[in-house]
Parts: structure tokens; sequence; C-alpha cells
């Protein structure tokens, strides 16, 4: 890889904290404090966390509704394009366009479509996959980030980020201990 | 005094915990990712394995005598065209039923309980659609030459498959619900695949878990989107859940054969789906729980709360019958009358009555307290509702076909060797896959266990 695209310096500094509490506090005041290059890592979802660093886009529910509008059309249509124009059956006169009969399959294809919509958006919106972070760096992260470990990252890219300023800042959040992170 | 005593033995199902006292963030994530990681496996566990595999390979010859011969080694005749691959696919798709209940409605609903067992229950779903799947594609005897009308494809024939029809509604069904559930499943793995590859000590398993977990590193940013979608599946889940055997019984509803064409068919068999599929859940977990000490997860409430399901889904399926009965007589349609009393007294009676046996009168025995909560017993129960689901199944198909309209075309059914060998097939291709699925990925959702341990919920939230 391209080693002279990186900046200079670490990834930035990675925080652990006791407990979800303990992590949503220093997340909260991190925020608070004009920090914005932010994230924090837990081992369930801990529900307010990314909000309170700022993160409330609505782009996945408006993925699923129209990936769900989508497939409404595309069942529908599918229905209505074989059996009244490409191969118009005449059963005893009956309508062509019996649409009744067309909302089981458009029903499913809306689910389906909004389905395969709600899962890519997940995927897509949040990078992955992604095989390599910086993060990964750091031995503690590796050995409980996904088991019990509760985590916070300054990135250096961040406006306020100074190596020694933050590194104080972030003890002074109540972190257990703070690593740098190599990129 | 002596009252006393017994009333304690037994707490009341709200006071038993839904995850054993003395758990933590770090236990649950030993207990269950080490069951793939670390624990020897049982011996056991090569048994069971052994008979699904066996029972595999007996499913791969019925399939080539099929294929060699065509449908003719099966059962079916005229008039009963509709036999054991009609019976075998409902029965399965049933079963399926379950897992998404558990993981989508009780989801909705806010039932914790769920996170001990929607894993498995999941799974579960996913292997018994992929056995009903073979009985749509295979019953065609010729499945490469009848695509067209099962899939809409451009054809050389330039012919599209007919939407009007039952048929092709069960085809989308099925096929979105199968999508829909695998997709489900795989999106809530992705974090405990996360924790098995950081878990992981050898290189290749790393290596594979760490390539299907996506690189999920648990961001906070992730969660939140992730949580989002998850909600989001599970409300597109529960309707889908409740049309997929709705229009598996428009399959016989619209139909305008006696014994079939029933306004009732839809919620009844939606319910009798649940019904079974609860009957699977506590077929496989009992067991599991026992072999692989997991009593701490899967708690006496569990079983309690299962049992209670199954009792009142029973409920909604013999009031189903009930009511067959009854809008036959009401009717006064001397047809739609003789199909019921034919159920009940033709040749088929054995059925008939072995089914209210296994569906209606066992499933009685939930009502006592003592029997939710002794495991064995729960156990021989599930097994006796898993045969009368399927004796319903075949009660409906085969007694409403074999005598019709005119008695000069009466006839009857029974399933030959090929039609056992391809249904006890079906169960060791569940059995396999069940078997390596608890193997090689956690059993129990990880990630949402540890919401259930102390330290995890943040105070903010939970208060």
């Amino acid at each position: 890889m391209d080693q002279t695209m990186r900046p200079a310096g670490p990834y930035g500094l990675l925080a652990e904290f006791k407990d979800a509490d303990a992590l949503l506090a220093a997340a909260t005041r991190a925020y608070g404090d004009g920090y914005r290059q932010i994230d924090a890592f837990t081992p369930f979802p801990v529900h307010g966390l990314a909000e309170a660093m700022g993160h409330t886009d609505k782009r996945v529910q408006w993925t699923v509704l129209v990936g769900g509008l989508v497939g409404m059309l595309a069942g529908f249509g599918l229905c209505y394009w074989t059996s009244v124009i490409d191969y118009p059956l005449n059963i005893g006169g009956r309508p062509l366009n019996s649409w009744p009969a067309f909302i089981v399959p458009t029903f499913e294809t809306t689910i389906l479509f909004a389905a395969i919509s709600a899962v890519a958006s997940v995927i897509v919106y949040n990078g992955l996959p992604q095989p390599y972070h910086p993060v990964f760096n750091v031995a503690r992260f590796r050995e409980r980030a996904s088991q019990d470990g509760f985590f916070f990252a300054v990135e250096a890219a961040d406006p306020k980020f100074d190596l020694a300023a933050t590194r104080q800042y972030l003890h002074g959040l109540g972190a257990i201990e703070v690593n740098d992170v190599a990129h | 005094m002596a009252t006393e005593v017994t009333r304690q033995r037994i707490p009341p199902t709200d006071e038993i915990p839904i995850v054993a006292p003395g758990q933590s963030l770090k236990t649950v994530t030993e207990k269950i990712a080490d069951i793939v990681l670390r624990l020897k496996t049982p011996l056991s566990w090569f048994f069971g394995f052994t008979v699904g595999f066996l029972l595999l390979q007996g499913l791969l010859v019925a399939i080539m005598m099929l294929l060699f011969k065509g449908i003719g080694v099966w059962g079916v005749n005229m008039p009963v065209g509709w036999g054991f691959d009609i019976i075998n696919f409902v029965w399965w798709i049933g079963i399926g039923h379950a897992g998404t209940l558990i993981s989508a409605i009780l989801f909705l609903f806010r039932q914790q309980w769920r996170m001990s067992i929607n894993r498995a229950a999941e799974a579960m779903t996913l292997f018994a659609v992929a056995c009903a799947l073979l009985y749509p594609f295979f019953h065609t005897g010729r499945p490469w030459l009848a695509l067209y009308w099962l899939l809409p494809y451009p054809n050389a024939m330039g012919m599209w498959p007919q939407f009007r029809s039952p048929l092709i509604w069960d085809v989308f069904a099925v096929s979105t619900y199968g999508t829909v559930s695998a997709l489900f499943w795989f999106t809530g793995l992705i974090p405990d695949l996360a924790t098995l590859r950081d878990r992981a000590t050898k290189r290749v398993p790393k290596f594979i878990y760490g390539v299907l977990s996506f690189g999920w590193r648990g961001s906070a940013i992730h969660w939140r989107r992730y949580e989002i979608a998850y909600m989001l599946l599970a409300g597109l889940s529960t309707p889908l859940v409740l049309s997929v055997h709705t229009v598996v019984s428009f399959d016989f509803a619209v139909s305008l054969l006696p014994g079939w064409h029933a306004t009732i068919f839809p919620p009844y068999f939606v319910a009798g789906a649940i019904f079974s599929g609860f009957a699977m859940v506590l077929t496989l977990l009992i067991p599991l729980r026992a072999i692989y000490g997991l009593q701490s997860y899967i708690t006496a409430r569990h079983l309690d709360v299962m049992a209670k399901v199954m009792l009142a889904t029973g409920w909604i399926v013999f009031y189903g019958y009930l009511m067959e009965a009854f809008v036959a007589w009401y009717s006064g349609v001397q047809y739609e009358r003789f199909v019921i009393w034919n159920r009940m007294t033709g040749p088929y009676w054995w059925a008939f009555w072995a089914l209210i046996l296994c569906n209606g009168l066992v499933p009685q025995l939930l009502w006592i307290r003592k029997v939710r909560y002794t495991p064995v017993i729960l156990f021989a129960i599930s097994i006796v509702v898993n045969i009368g689901m399927w004796l319903e199944r075949y009660v409906i198909i085969v007694t409403s076909l074999h005598r019709d309209f005119l008695p000069s075309s009466w006839g009857m059914y029974s399933g030959t060797m090929w039609d056992w060998s391809f249904y006890l097939g079906t169960i060791g291709l569940f059995l396999t896959l069940f078997y390596l699925f608890i193997r090689v990925l956690p059993m129990i959702s990880i990630f949402e266990m540890r919401t259930l341990v102390p330290g995890g919920q943040a105070k903010a939230h939970s208060e």
C-alpha cells in the first residue's frame, strides 16, 4: 500500500473504560467538549451511545422504505406485464388485470426487497466488510473488545487532537488505560 | 406446611430468571463460544450426526431413484395426486415458523427470554425450509424441465407462470421466507462471529470467522445502524411469517374440493405451524441443554413459556378441527358432510383419531405445572405433537382427495418405500445441518445474552 498517502503519526488514541456507563459518560463529555472524530466500541449495543456522539442519521430507514417500494412496484409490475401485456390468457372473459390475485406476489417482493435493503444498508453504510482497521493494532482491543471490553477512540484527524493533551484529557475522563493506535 | 414447601419448589414463572445468577459478560462469552472453539466434541454429537448423515444417504438414493424412474415410484395416484410430497412440505414449512416467531415477533414484543433460544430456533427455521424446498422442486419428477412454471424467467416457449395461482404465490412466499430468514440469521451472527474470531487460537478458524464477521469491531456507530436494521427486519419478518402459512393454506383453500375449501384454513394453518414449530424447538433444545450444560441459559422458565405457547396454539388448532366439522354439518352440503364423516369413520379413521389424540388430548397435560417443568415429559409431548402435526396434514390431504364426488373414481393411498426414504432422508438432512451448526457456530446469541447479565446495560438506559 502507498505509505506516502498516510498522515504522519498515530491513527489516534484508544482509551479503555470500566463499563458501559463510564464509556457513555466519557463519550457524552468528549462530544460536548468539541471532539468530532471519535468512536466507541462495545461488546453489545449500548443505547444512546452513538446518539451521544452526534450520530442520528436515518439513512437505513429511508433505504429500507425505498427498497420496499421498489419491491412492490417490481412485484406488481412483473404480474401485470406477464399477465396483461406479454402473455395474456383470456379465461372466460375475465379481466386480464386481476389485481387482487397479484397482491400475494407483490407483498412477498415488497418484503424481500425491503429486507435485502436493510441488510445491505448495514453492511454498506458501516463500510463493511473491512478486514483491516487500525484499532485492531492494540492488543487489549483484540483480546477484549468483542467480549467484555469498553473502548473509546479519538482519531488524530480530529481538529482538537493533540497526542499529549488528548491523552491527559482521556485519563481525566476516567480511562483505565490509554494506548496509542498505530496505523 | 406441606403445600408451603411444594409451592417453594417451583417459584412463579416470572420469578425464575432468564439467565441463572452468577453470570457475567466474561462467563457467557466463554461458555457459549468455547462450545465451538475449545470444548471436546461430546460423543453424543458424533452419534446424532452419524444418524442424521446415514438418513441423508437414504435421501440421496431416494432422489436418484425418483429422477431415474419418475414419480411412479411414489404412492401418488388418481384420485390422490398429492401425497407425501405436499404433506412433508407443509410439515417442514410449519416447523420453521416457530423460529421466526421467536426471533421476530417476540423481539417486537420485547420478550427477553427469546434471546437464549432465538439463534438455535432460527437455524431450525432455515434447515426446515431447506428440507421443505426439496419437495416442490422434486415433486415434478423432472425438475430441470419444470422450472418455467415455478419461477418467472424468459424462456424459449415465451410462457410465464400463472400469477393467479396459489401455487405460484407459494413459490414466492416460501422463497422470500427462506431468503429473509437466512439474512436475519446471518445478520444476528455477525457480532458473534467477531467474538469467535477474537477468541480463536488456531489460524484457520480465525481466518474463516474473520472473513465471515466482515471485520466487525463493535463500533457504536455500527451498532446503531445494526439495531435499526435488526428492528426493521423483525418488523418485516412478522407479516412475512404470517403470510407464508396463509399462502400455503391457500394451496388448499382456494380449490373447490370439500375438506379443503374452507375460510378457516389460513389462521388455523398459521397456529398449527407455530404449534409444531415450538414442539420441534423443544425436541431440539431439551437434549441440547442437557448435553452441553446450558441450564443456566435455557432455564426452566424457557421450557415453561414454550409449553404455554404450545398449549395456546394447540387449542387454536383444536378449535380449527371443531369448526371444520361444525361448518361441514351446518353448510348442509352433502359432499362437505360426507368428507368429514368419511374422515372420522372411513378407511382412514385411525389417522384422524390418532391426530385428535396427539394434537388435542395429549397437549392438555401441559395445563399441569409439574409437566411443564419436567424436561423428559415435555420432550415426550413435543415428539407426540410433531407426529400429530404430520398426521394432520396427512388427514387433510389424503382423506379429502381419496373419495371425491363420484364413487366410481374413489381410491386409496399409502406412501411407498421411496416416499418414506425421501421423508426420513429430509429428517437426516435436517439433523446433519443442525449438528454441523452446533459444532461450528454459537448456538446461543452471545451478544444478546451479554445484555441480560450484570454490566450488560448502561444504567442511563435501564432506569
